[in-house]
């Protein structure tokens, strides 16, 4: 979980990394946008092997919710 | 009296026929009479597309490779009266998130597969003198830009300024060479794509003409720049954007 967030947080510009925690809601984040949920699904692919649709990163709301569907997917 | 917008007597090559805007292609040039060589990747699906056009053949070939488009080249009899080049790819990723792999990726699929493909068929003296060259360009990459689009722009900016200089170097045989540059077109490759369904939407409401393109659209823009009513046009593009570069 740990190497998650620290990626998840690596496609944020201005955001604090403190911030980032399992149960952080980052919809809520003020730098939040369609470039930064594209760049985690992305990431996502490429360090993870799984395929988010955008609708199933819309319905996460923490950090851990994403973790975990990326688990369910592997 | 003649109709200088047929392609009878023609012998086309389609690349990237199986779906999509390169079937589409095929489809239209096949009804504009033209005699059509159509090639891709899937066996399956290129049948699909031989099937619904009167006539014409079909040739396995991987085009992201020197070795498929030599393969490709070899298996062709005769000389060609125009090639279409709409093999290709669309890949949304940002930038810092992209790698070698990808650019090559990119590259090999949407730019030098064309660019080779050319190349071969000019070394080997393998066009008629008249004949027409069609790449397929996009609004991205070369009047504007898409977020996720970097390396896919940049494909279809090396197509556009390959053009300018082939165009020029072709003119003597009297074989043109031209692109189409379509807005966004209503394919499969958007059915996979990192866009969600509901941005598609609020995408389409953006153009002045309230949609994407359809494919044969960009398919009787193709049959106009091979037939002989474009015969002094060379090294430029149409552009087919439903208005969207307007605004």
């Amino acid at each position: 979980m740990n190497e998650f967030i620290k990626n998840f947080a690596n496609q944020w510009d201005d955001t604090e990394p403190e911030v980032f925690t399992p149960e952080c809601e980052f919809h809520e984040l003020e730098e939040w946008g369609s470039l930064i949920g594209l760049a985690i699904m992305n990431m996502i692919a490429k360090k993870y092997g799984v395929k988010i649709a955008p609708a199933e990163l819309k319905a996460c709301v923490t950090i851990a919710d994403v973790y975990n569907l990326i688990q369910s997917k592997q | 009296m003649n109709n200088p917008f047929t392609l009878e007597g023609k012998t086309i090559l389609v690349t990237g026929a199986s779906s999509g805007i390169g079937k589409a292609v095929a489809i239209q040039c096949a009804r504009a009479g033209a005699n059509c060589i159509i090639t891709a990747r899937n066996d399956a699906r290129l049948s699909d597309t031989l099937m619904t056009m009167d006539g014409g053949s079909k040739i396995l070939a991987d085009l992201s490779t020197k070795e498929g488009i030599m393969a490709l080249v070899e298996q062709i009899d005769g000389k060609l009266d125009g090639v279409v080049c709409a093999a290709g790819v669309v890949e949304t990723q940002v930038l810092k998130l992209t790698d070698e792999n990808d650019m090559q990726h990119l590259f090999n699929t949407n730019a030098f597969s064309a660019i080779r493909l050319v190349r071969e068929l000019v070394q080997q003296k393998r066009m008629n003198k008249g004949a027409s060259i069609v790449l397929i360009s996009s609004i991205s990459g070369v009047k504007c830009g898409y977020v996720g689009g970097s390396i896919y722009g940049a494909t279809k900016g090396a197509i556009e300024g390959f053009v300018k200089a082939t165009a020029l170097e072709l003119a003597p045989q009297r074989i043109r060479v031209n692109t189409i540059i379509p807005g966004m077109v209503e394919t499969h490759l958007l059915d996979h794509s990192d866009i969600d369904k509901e941005q598609i939407e609020a995408d389409k409401l953006r153009y002045p003409l309230k949609r994407y393109g359809q494919p044969e659209e960009i398919g009787y823009a193709a049959v106009y720049l091979l037939s002989d009513a474009t015969q002094w046009m060379t090294g430029t593009g149409i552009l087919i954007d439903g208005g969207y570069t307007l605004v």
